[in-house]
C-alpha cells in the first residue's frame, strides 16, 4: 500500500547493498567535514538542519509507509521549546536542544495515537489538520512573540566551555547532530525493528497476524521520527538565533515533502541531496518572490508526473545498487 | 435580550457567520467527496480553484463588464473546464499508482497556481462588489439579516440538495455509484468511465469555483483565500467520513455553526475548534461519522 512500495524493495532493504552505502556515506560526511572550506557555513548549517529533518521525515513514509502533512510541527515546537528554554529560562544549549527535541518526542506521541488511527491519504489529512491546529496555537501563544517570533536566542556556551558564537564550534555542533541522527536512522532502519516496520508496510493483515502489535510499532517510528525533526528544529534555531511561525506552517511541512520526493523516496541519501537541492534552489530565487512557490509546484509536479524515483533512486538504478 | 449572557444580537449573529462558513465547508466537502468517490484522489487543488472562481468572477466583472449572475455560471464553467483538462493530462496518469501521488500532484498543482496569482495582482485584498439586487437586508426583530447572506445560505443549500439528489435518485447518479465500486464491470456494460470519471472531476471543480464566486462580496478577493480554507475541509472531512454525501453536506453546516457558537463563548478557540472535534471525533470513531473504514 505504500508510496514507495515499488522504489524501496530496490533499495535499503536488501543487505548486499550496505558496503555501497558505507562509501556513500563516508563520501557524504566528508564533503560536510570538508565543505565549509569553500562554501558559506550558515549556509551548509541550514543545509544540514534540513537534511536530518528530510531524514526524519523520510524514515516515516520510506519505512513505516506513512506519508505526514505535518511535520513542520515537530520542527517548530522544538524551535520554539528550545528558544524559550535558551532565553528566559536561561538553559546552556546541550540543554535547550534536549528539552525542544523532548517537547516535539511529547507532541509525537500524543499526534501519533490519533493519527496512526488512519492510513493513506486520511493518515496526511490528519497530520496537516493537527500541525494546523499547533501553527494557531503558536500564532496566539503568549511565550511565542506571534509574528515576531522569538528573536535573538543566545547560543551560549556548549558543555559551559564552547563558545557557539564561534562559526566553527557551532558549525561542529551542527556536524555532530546532523551525522548523529543520520547515524541513529541508519540504526534503526537496520534494526529487528526496522524489519518489523518494512513487514508492516510490505502487507499489514500478515504482520499482525504474525504477532506484531502493529500499531505500536507504527507509533514508535511516529515518535521516532518526530523526535529526530525536533532535534533538527531546535539546532535549527540556535544557528539563525530565531524561532518564527514560518518553521511551524504548513508550506514548511509540503517543503520537506518536495525535498524527499525530489531526493528519492525511500532512499538512504535521498533527503539529503533533496534538501541540498532545494535549499540552494532557494538562495538563488530568493529574489523573485512568490516564484520559488511556482517553481516548487512545478518541480512537485514534474517528480509524481515522470520522476518517481528521485535523483538518488534514479542515480542508484543506473548503478544497479541501492542508495 | 440576554441568552447565557450574551446578547441576542451578538449571538445570532456569530451564528448566521457560522452558517455562512458552514456553507462553504459545506460545498468544499461534497465536492472533494464526490471526487474521491470515483477518482479516490484527495483533490489538494480544490482550494486554489475556489479561488480561481472568485478571481474569474472580479476579471469577469472588471474586465468584460459582466456581472455576479452571469459570474456565477460562467466561473464554474470556465474553472471547470481547467479541472478536466488538469485530470485528463495528469490525474488520468496516476490512477494505477498509489492514492498519495495524486495527493502530492494536486498540492504542486496548488502551490503553482497560489505562487502564480500574487505575482499578477499582489497579496492585497480586492473588493468585489455585491449585486444590486440583493444589497440592503431585513430585520427580523431579534436580529439584523443582510440580504446576500441569506442568499448565500440559500444557494448552498439549493446546491447541495441538488447534487445529493442527481448522485443518490437519478439514473447517471446509479452509473456513478456503481463506478465507485466496481469501475471495470461498469465499463464492461459499454459506459465511457473514464469520461465520467473526467466530467466527475470537471463537477467536483466547478462546485469549488461555485462557492469561490459566491464568497468574492464577502470575503474578497485574495490568492491565498483558498490555501487555509482547504485545511479546515479536509479536517471536515476527516470529521464527517467519506462514505456519504449526505454526510459531508450535514457536517459542513454543523461545523460552522459550532465554530460560530465557539468565536461567542471562548473566542480563543474559534480558530482550533474543527481541529479539537477532529481529534476527539478520531479517538472515537476513527472512520468519521458518517463513514465507513476501506
Amino acid at each position: 500500500m505504500s508510496v514507495v512500495h515499488e522504489l524501496a524493495t530496490s533499495a535499503a532493504s536488501r543487505a548486499e547493498g550496505l558496503a555501497h552505502q558505507r562509501i556513500a556515506t563516508v563520501v557524504m560526511i566528508a564533503f560536510f567535514a570538508l565543505a565549509p572550506l569553500v562554501a558559506y557555513p550558515v549556509f551548509l548549517m541550514k543545509v544540514m538542519c534540513f537534511a536530518l529533518f528530510a531524514c526524519a521525515f523520510n524514515l516515516l513514509i520510506g519505512y513505516g509507509g506513512l506519508l505526514s502533512f505535518g511535520h513542520a510541527m515537530f520542527l517548530g515546537t522544538a524551535g520554539y521549546a528550545s528558544a524559550h528554554a535558551a532565553k528566559v529560562w536561561g538553559f546552556p544549549p546541550e540543554f535547550a536542544i534536549l528539552f525542544g527535541t523532548a517537547c516535539s518526542a511529547l507532541l509525537g506521541l500524543v499526534t501519533g495515537l490519533l493519527a496512526i488511527r488512519r492510513q493513506g491519504i486520511y493518515f496526511a489529512m490528519i497530520t496537516l489538520a493537527l500541525a494546523q491546529m499547533m501553527y494557531f496555537f503558536y500564532l496566539q501563544a503568549p511565550f511565542t512573540g506571534g509574528e515576531d517570533g522569538i528573536q535573538a536566542v543566545p547560543r551560549g556556551k556548549l558543555f559551559g566551555v564552547l563558545d557557539l558564537n564561534n562559526a566553527w564550534a557551532m558549525y561542529s555542533l551542527v556536524f555532530a547532530v546532523f551525522v548523529g541522527g543520520f547515524l541513529l536512522i541508519h540504526r534503526a532502519v537496520h534494526s529487528p525493528f526496522g524489519q518489523v516496520l518494512k513487514a508492516i508496510r510490505e502487507n499489514e493483515p500478515r504482520a499482525l497476524s504474525l504477532g506484531y502489535d502493529v500499531n505500536r510499532y507504527k507509533l514508535l517510528a511516529y515518535m521516532l521520527s518526530a523526535t529526530l525533526a525536533g532535534l533538527a528544529g531546535a539546532t535549527k534555531v540556535l544557528v539563525f538565533e530565531l524561532a518564527s511561525l514560518t518553521d511551524v506552517h504548513w508550506t514548511m511541512s509540503g517543503e520537506v515533502v518536495l525535498m524527499v520526493l525530489l531526493g528519492g523516496l525511500g532512499t538512504v541519501f535521498g533527503p539529503v541531496v533533496g534538501a541540498l537541492i532545494i535549499i540552494s534552489m532557494e538562495n538563488y530565487l530568493a529574489q523573485i518572490g512568490s516564484w520559488v512557490t511556482v517553481v516548487q509546484g512545478a518541480i512537485f509536479v514534474i517528480c509524481v508526473l515522470t520522476f518517481r524515483r528521485g535523483v538518488i533512486g534514479e542515480l542508484g538504478r543506473l548503478i544497479g545498487k541501492p542508495l | 435580550m440576554e441568552i447565557f449572557g450574551i446578547p441576542t444580537q451578538a449571538l445570532f449573529g456569530q451564528l448566521l457567520i457560522g452558517l455562512i462558513n458552514g456553507s462553504f465547508y459545506a460545498l468544499l466537502s461534497l465536492g472533494l467527496a464526490v471526487i474521491f468517490g470515483l477518482l479516490n484522489i484527495i483533490n489538494f487543488t480544490h482550494g486554489a480553484q475556489y479561488m480561481m472562481g472568485a478571481f474569474c468572477a472580479y476579471f469577469l466583472f472588471t474586465r468584460l463588464g459582466i456581472g455576479y449572475w452571469w459570474a456565477l455560471a460562467i466561473a464554474p464553467l470556465a474553472v471547470g473546464l481547467v479541472g478536466m483538462v488538469i485530470e485528463r493530462l495528469m490525474l488520468a496518469r496516476l490512477y494505477k499508482l498509489d492514492h498519495l501521488y495524486g495527493l502530492l500532484l494536486t498540492f504542486g498543482l496548488a502551490l503553482i497556481i497560489q505562487g502564480l496569482f500574487p505575482n499578477e495582482y499582489g497579496t492585497s485584498e480586492i473588493p468585489y462588489a455585491m449585486p444590486q439586487e440583493l444589497s440592503g437586508g431585513r430585520n427580523l426583530g431579534f436580529m439584523f439579516l443582510p440580504n446576500y447572506r441569506a442568499w448565500v445560505i440559500l444557494a448552498s443549500i439549493v446546491m447541495c440538495l441538488a447534487t445529493w439528489f442527481v448522485i443518490e435518485k437519478t439514473r447517471l447518479g446509479s452509473y456513478l455509484r456503481a463506478a465507485t465500486e466496481n469501475p471495470a464491470l461498469v465499463q464492461a456494460f459499454g459506459i465511457n468511465v473514464p469520461r465520467m470519471i473526467t466530467l466527475t472531476y470537471g463537477f467536483g471543480v466547478a462546485l469549488a469555483a461555485f462557492a469561490g464566486v459566491m464568497a468574492a462580496p464577502i470575503y474578497q478577493v485574495n490568492p491565498l483565500m483558498g490555501a487555509d480554507l482547504i485545511i479546515v475541509v479536509f479536517a471536515v472531512v476527516v470529521i464527517g467520513g467519506m462514505g456519504s454525501i449526505m454526510g459531508s453536506i450535514v457536517t459542513g453546516f454543523a461545523l460552522g455553526l459550532i465554530e460560530g457558537l465557539t468565536k461567542v463563548f471562548y473566542p480563543e478557540a474559534s480558530n482550533t475548534v474543527i481541529f479539537i472535534i477532529m481529534a476527539i471525533v478520531l479517538m472515537i470513531k476513527p472512520a468519521g461519522l458518517f463513514g465507513t473504514q476501506r
